[in-house]
């Protein structure tokens, strides 16, 4: 860039105007934000079922020892035959922040319950399988980081071993996630794990299968992302 | 059929032209009032909700106290990060700057998630002629698109139509679609229309709902997944977004996504909130190379420069002003001719375009406050439209900045009348014998004055006037033994 670029040019057009309104600046409020909390455990899944229930997602608690059975079971109910799932974690990539992250957690039982049907494992480039992952897979498997019971929204971290689109292209998406990841509100979360210190390529909070009310406000599932979102709610503790 | 405006500037006819329409009332009351129902039973508990609000409007007056300094570290934190920070005055820069990425890629299509601030500088026009295609991607945007129209609602664009209307679009422009008032199927045509070209496309854009300056983050608020597609499928993200809207922590964000989405829809919380923070990482599989923030002033500045105006920045553009006020639900989006119609738009369009354009706007509100009560982060909207009304009437006081369009709106009648006005109720003389003839006169007035009686009789002075009428019973009183 030189020093006459347009953009250096307005970025001190623009900074000079609204230094020169002299704002003071105003310390950190102090005000109570007013948020659905609460410790019970019970209480918290309840609430995280409800809403993700609420908004069109199906949520099937089991125990850990039924994983692969109930992928199984799920994958024979959506009808799948084509799916996608992400990698083992090496962890390589979540040594970088403060979270205990538990990707690739239940990925043998994953594998074990895909084992009947065609199973692409997202491990290269995008565009090598893009036209696939576009037209061809029914469903993709990710983990969940953790779960926010105020608002049935499930928090994915996508990074290598689990990519982005993985849980956006296919129209069927099928989450695990683990009963102790339930925290009660965002907030919550956010300042527990403090990540406002180190923030990934993406985070994504997920709260039911893609919608839209465009049309006379009328509700319809399936815009553009999975039409279903299944979680499985492994029940740890 | 497309419901274009020619712009504020004919604001009168074009309200009168959507009075006029019927279907177009029906939609956008069902609309409307489907709206205010959801809105009033997210919140449904008012201590909560003004809590709530507090809280909204101190964070967003905080991060605006600070607004310079926080730009500078939302550019230092994003550029840290990977992504390319760049600064826009006005819509042409902002243009440029997106085409000159453009073309550094030899793209040929942009897919685009929803974004107000892309309108605003009409980013699709300035594109095509360029030969490049920017395609909508949000239901409503991309029927909206179809019909050659402009959104006529901030959150739900093609809200001015019924689902036969969008059936009809359909019909019209897409080969292939068997007419259908099933939403359901209307909205699988526009997916499967769609999908290819998320698949294809060279160039994602998007808006921004949040930039975090703290840790250089762009946060996205959307329902349908067509913003993530836009934001991870293609090779290169451009975020387009006023300055106004960076906030200091990432603790910010929950109170404000919280109150954004019951504002806006009257949902607890929205499908996806999308978190990005840079381009793709060495080793990752997917997500764009690059990724580009436009930062867009274009008037928010002279917005910026008085403390009460200020306040208009706070808009975390919800849409509950618009869909509750009594013009907006009654002439629709598309009859004020701006970017950002109903009580927003009236605010900050003055600062966009000017008020040589915006002036009628100003006077388009009943004052009746509904707007000021449902907005979540408490912007003052009826003190402010009184505010600019009296600037687009009144040349500038010395040392302060003046408007971009002051006074256009000044009338030398008006201000005679006024002049006059003042005089004789300061004078008693002048007074009494302006009431008095008044008094007299009664019988010569006329029966139409102009758009005053268009609904209303003409007013009568009464015959005697009220300085004679407590004489009268002075003395009378006085005279009774
Ligand atoms: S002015 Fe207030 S109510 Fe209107 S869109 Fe902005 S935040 Fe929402």
């Amino acid at each position: 860039m030189s020093a006459t670029d347009p953009s250096i040019l307005a970025k001190s057009a623009m900074l000079s105007r609204l230094r020169d309104a002299k704002p003071q600046a105003m310390a950190k409020e102090n005000l109570r934000y007013p948020v659905w909390q609460d410790n019970d455990k019970q209480l918290q899944q309840q609430r995280f079922m409800a809403g993700l229930s609420a908004n069109h997602a199906e949520v099937i608690c089991i125990s850990s020892l039924a994983i692969a059975d109930t992928i199984e079971k799920v994958l024979i109910n959506q009808q799948c035959k084509h799916v996608i799932l992400g990698s083992a974690c090496d962890h390589t990539a979540c040594d970088n922040v403060s979270y205990a992250c538990r990707k690739g957690e239940f990925y043998p039982q994953i594998l074990e319950g895909t084992r009947d049907i065609n199973v692409l494992v997202f491990d290269t480039d995008v565009d090598e399988i893009k036209s696939t992952l576009f037209n061809d897979i029914d469903a993709g498997i990710t983990h969940s980081l953790a779960g926010i019971a105020d608002t049935g929204t499930l928090v994915l971290w996508p990074d290598r071993a689990e990519p982005r689109t993985l849980s956006l292209i296919p129209p069927c998406h099928i989450a695990l996630i683990k009963r102790s990841a339930i925290v009660s509100n965002f907030a919550e979360l956010m300042a527990e794990k403090a990540w406002q210190q180190q923030m990934p390529t993406n985070i994504v909070l997920i709260s039911g299968p893609s919608k839209t009310a465009d049309i006379q406000q009328t509700l319809a599932y399936g815009a553009h992302g999975p039409r279903q979102l299944v979680v499985i709610l492994i029940e740890d503790m | 059929m497309s419901h274009s405006s020619a712009g504020p500037e004919h604001f009168h006819a074009q309200a009168r032209s959507a009075l006029g329409d019927p279907q177009l009332r029906q939609n956008f009351r069902g609309a409307m009032d489907y709206l205010q129902d959801k809105r009033k039973s997210a919140f449904f508990d008012p201590v909560e909700e003004a809590q709530l609000r507090d809280l909204s409007a101190a964070i967003r007056q905080r991060c605006l106290s600070k607004l310079p300094q926080l730009l500078e570290q939302l550019e230092a934190n994003c550029t840290r990060n990977g992504i390319e920070v760049h600064w826009a005055e006005n819509d042409k820069e902002a243009n440029d700057i997106i085409a000159s990425i453009a073309q550094r890629h030899n793209a040929k299509s942009i897919v685009k998630g929803k974004s107000m601030v892309s309108e605003e500088i009409e980013l699709n026009h300035e594109m095509a002629k360029l030969g490049i295609e920017c395609l909508e991607s949000d239901m409503g945007e991309y029927i909206v698109q179809l019909d050659g129209d402009k959104p006529s609602h901030i959150i739900m664009p093609a809200i001015h139509k019924n689902k036969q209307e969008v059936s009809d679009t359909f019909a019209l422009h897409l080969d292939d679609f068997e007419p259908t008032v099933d939403v359901d199927e209307l909205i699988q045509t526009g997916r499967s229309h769609l999908r290819q070209k998320f698949h294809d496309a060279d160039i994602g854009l998007s808006g921004v709902n949040f930039a975090v300056a703290e840790t250089g983050t762009l946060c996205l608020v959307e329902n349908e997944g067509n913003g993530r597609m836009c934001t991870t499928v293609p090779k290169v993200h451009i975020a387009i977004t006023g300055i106004e809207k960076v906030v200091e922590f990432l603790a910010d964000v929950p109170p404000l996504f919280n109150v954004l989405t019951r504002s806006a829809t009257g949902q607890a919380v929205t499908t996806y909130f999308n978190m990005i923070s840079s381009p793709r990482k060495n080793g990752e599989l997917d997500g764009p190379l690059e990724v580009h923030l436009v930062l867009l002033d274009n008037g928010r500045s002279q917005a910026y420069q008085d403390e009460e105006m200020r306040k208009t920045l706070q808009c975390i553009r919800c849409g509950a002003c618009m869909n509750h006020c009594p013009v907006y639900t009654r002439v629709g989006g598309h009859a004020y001719g701006t970017v950002y119609p109903g009580p927003i738009g009236q605010i900050i369009s003055p600062h966009i375009m000017g008020l040589e354009k915006t002036k009628d706007l100003v006077t388009a509100s009943s004052l009746c406050g509904a707007c000021g009560e449902v907005c979540p982060v408490r912007i003052p909207i009826p003190e402010m439209l009184q505010r600019l009304r009296t600037h687009a009437k009144n040349p500038p006081k010395a040392d302060i900045m003046p408007l971009k369009g002051q006074a256009s709106g000044a009338s030398t009648l008006e201000s005679w009348v006024m002049k006059g006005f003042v005089l004789a109720a300061t004078s008693p003389k002048i007074y009494h014998s302006a009431t008095w003839s008044l008094s007299k006169l009664n019988a010569f007035m006329p029966n139409h004055i102009g758009p005053w009686t268009q609904c209303r009789t003409s007013p009568k002075p009464a015959d005697k006037t009220l300085h004679q009428l407590i004489k009268i019973r002075h003395k009378k009183k006085s005279d009774k033994p």
